[in-house]
């Protein structure tokens, strides 16, 4: 009874956390260069209904993916433009991505389905991304959870340490930091700022989009309007949560999706214990942590978000 | 600065935890009707296409514009928040000369009266509120009828005689709607038990699912639910187990697994309404009808529902429509105090401001 109770846990828990984990990753990249993404709701809706009409219409979840992608590195590049060409104020221009992308998703969601359901893409069944067992893993007690999940949860495994590496022991990744950290100083070291910036806020932008797409093919498979439900903006909260460290990003999915599959356990089993307080829990730390980080001036120059983070560049500048 | 952009995100980010984002997509009216036809707008809280709640307020008004035809004109908009949004887009369609305009959500009830104020020659029908005026009138369902009867199937079918339901908040309609469910599940199955998860959320299909699954675990197979999607009903299907659905007939979007679903068919009470504001008979009135007026329904069942269960809900169906309502004693609360004696029956102002489960409910509100 226990096994299978932690085993359902821990399942849940790395199901909801997927999404919530590649844009993540994606956003500690982005803002690792310097530049901040609020859009990512915005673009994880848009890769959500993109990627189910694609599905839906080709019967391939790849190549569904591939437009997810593609849509999140579409709107990412927008941002890049906005941001580091014109050097347009970053939390204006994340904000305007995220209002555009959802209701670009809902305009989408009426438009994009079959004549038979009024265009609507609500309620279609399309392919999706079922879990695979791998063979002898899956049945060791608790621990088989973490072997029988989706493809997309299981490239989460490879994600997040090939996302550690490359920012800590590549040549490539110290680059990264360094235009986030000191755009002048990388620039003077002969590193391309404004190409750096691009290529990592389109970075982040596909991950975002992949995140999208893991809700609307794998975890809650359809479209429905709002799918994400703020996921886009816990993330930006998860990034502070994680000090930037890529590695530290699945923390963030099991506060999430672990407290929750905990909480409506603890209720389903009955308890005197007000629901709307579990429910609250999760945002609850969140916004803690926040609070924590914010005003522990110490502890946030050590973990230092990056310095040059939210700061446009301009070569004349001083 | 830093510090500040600090500030603004943690700032943002609780902000935003709070507000689900909002998109609004306006539909105008089809100007096509050769004489002046009866102009009526409906405010909806969803999209049509969320195949729960909006999705059956619009297809009564398709219901309207097929039966009337030229008679009327119909406009909507979606996606409407309740607050103060709400009044703005009310106040819009009377300026806009619209003769009836329907709010679907129990928010707009302060904004639509405060625009009833404004405008005495346009008649307002407000869905699920208490608050009326001269030209404003209220209507609602009495789904607990349909709630009870879905509750005979799930209290035959479950084996576990554990039955999973996903409630969205501890207010009176869903209170209401538990515990009519609970008394059918136990009018058949006197061992079985409701466990109730609250997600306090309307809308979440995450955080429905993981809701259901969390019951599913706990050893429920059965799930119920009062939200606004189908993922619990979908999550009890990919384990393997049934379903009662809501709103609409999820059946048709989930699959046969959904044995039934509590429905409501707005269609019949529009076109009377409707009716009686173009030939002028329209007055004040709260309206709550059931299964009696055919407002509230269950659909029709899954195949997987055996042919004695189905009669056992067309009896307790006869049962209610000869006046034997759902809340007429005995009925004992949670601890098993007896709430209503025998013989008597809940008055609609008490059923309206339930705050208490019925015996075989596991789940607390909290107050």
């Amino acid at each position: 009874m226990i096994i299978s109770l932690l085993t359902s846990v821990l399942s849940i828990t790395l199901r909801a956390g997927t999404s919530l984990v590649y844009a993540t990753v994606g956003e500690i990249y982005t803002e690792r260069s310097g530049i901040l993404n609020l859009g990512l709701e915005g673009m994880m809706l848009m890769g959500a209904v993109t990627a189910f009409a694609t599905a839906y219409y080709s019967g391939s979840v790849g190549l569904g993916l591939v437009v997810a992608l593609a849509v999140g590195a579409m709107l990412a590049a927008i941002h890049a433009f906005l941001t580091v060409t014109m050097r347009a104020n970053q939390v204006v221009s994340g904000l305007s991505i995220t209002l555009f992308g959802s209701g670009l998703a809902s305009f989408l969601g009426q438009r994009l389905g079959p004549v038979s359901n009024n265009y609507y893409l609500v309620g279609m069944v399309g392919p999706k991304f079922t879990p695979i067992r791998i063979p002898w893993l899956s049945k060791i007690p608790v621990l088989g959870a973490l072997f029988s999940q989706d493809i997309l949860t299981y490239l989460v495994y490879l994600l997040v340490p090939l996302a550690w590496f490359y920012l800590y022991k590549t040549r490539e990744g110290l680059n990264l930091r360094a235009v986030g950290e000191n755009p002048q100083t990388a620039d003077a070291m002969g590193i391309n700022v404004t190409r750096t910036r691009y290529l990592y806020t389109v970075f982040g932008g596909m991950l975002a989009g992949l995140g999208g797409a893991h809700l609307s093919l794998a975890y809650t498979p359809g479209w429905t309007e709002n799918l994400t439900g703020g996921r886009g903006w816990i993330v930006i909260a998860l990034v502070i949560f994680a000090m930037w460290n890529p590695a530290r990003a699945i923390l963030g999915a099991i506060l999430f999706g672990g407290i929750n599959a905990v909480q409506f356990r603890i209720q389903a089993a009955g308890t005197t214990i007000p629901a709307e307080f579990l429910n609250m829990l999760p945002y609850l730390l969140t916004i803690l942590v926040l609070i924590v980080m914010t005003w522990w001036e110490a502890l946030s120059k050590r973990i230092g978000a990056p310095a040059a983070l939210g700061n446009a560049y301009m070569r004349e500048d001083k | 600065m830093k510090r500040y952009l600090w500030l603004t995100l943690s700032l943002l980010s609780i902000l935003v935890l709070l507000l689900a984002g909002c998109g609004g997509a306006e539909e105008p009216a089809e100007p096509d009707a050769p004489a002046e036809p009866y102009k009526v707008a409906f405010v909806y809280i969803g999209p049509p296409g969320d195949l729960g709640w909006t999705y059956e307020h619009d297809r009564g008004r398709k219901i309207v514009e097929e039966e009337l035809g030229a008679q009327v004109e119909t406009a909507y908009i979606e996606n409407v928040p309740e607050g103060p949004d709400a009044a703005r887009v009310i106040r819009d369609y009377a300026q806009q000369g619209y003769d009836m305009i329907f709010a679907t959500s129990f928010g707009y009830m302060d904004p639509m009266l405060e625009v009833a104020q404004e405008f005495p020659d346009v008649k307002f029908e407000h869905c699920s509120g208490y608050k009326t005026a001269d030209n404003m009138s209220t209507y609602f369902g009495r789904i607990y009828q349909a709630r009870y009867l879905s509750g005979i199937v799930a209290g035959s079918m479950t084996e576990a005689n554990n039955i999973g339901y996903v409630a969205a908040f501890p207010i009176p309609e869903v209170i209401r709607g538990i515990n009519a469910f609970t008394l059918g599940v136990r009018s058949v199955n006197p061992d079985a038990e409701v466990h109730v998860v609250w997600t306090s959320t309307w809308f979440d299909p995450v955080i429905e699912r993981e809701a259901a699954v969390a019951l599913l675990d706990g050893g429920a197979d059965i799930i119920a639910q009062h939200q606004d999607t189908t993922e619990p009903q979908k999550a009890a299907q990919e384990r393997g187990m049934l379903s009662i659905g809501y709103d609409s007939d999820m059946r048709a979007f989930v699959g046969d697994t959904v044995l039934t679903s509590p429905i409501w068919n707005w269609g019949s009470y529009y076109l009377d309404t409707i009716k009686a504001g173009v030939d002028g008979s329209w007055s004040t009135h709260q309206y709550w009808g059931g299964l009696k007026e055919g407002v509230v329904a269950l659909a029709e069942f899954s195949p997987k529902v055996p042919a004695d269960v189905v009669k056992l809900v067309e009896d307790a169906k006869s049962d209610i429509l000869a006046g034997n309502d759902v809340f007429c004693g005995p009925i004992n609360d949670q601890d098993g105090n007896e709430k209503v004696a025998a013989g008597q029956c809940m008055s609609d102002g008490d059923m309206l401001g339930m705050d208490w489960f019925v015996e075989g409910v596991v789940g607390t509100i909290s107050d």
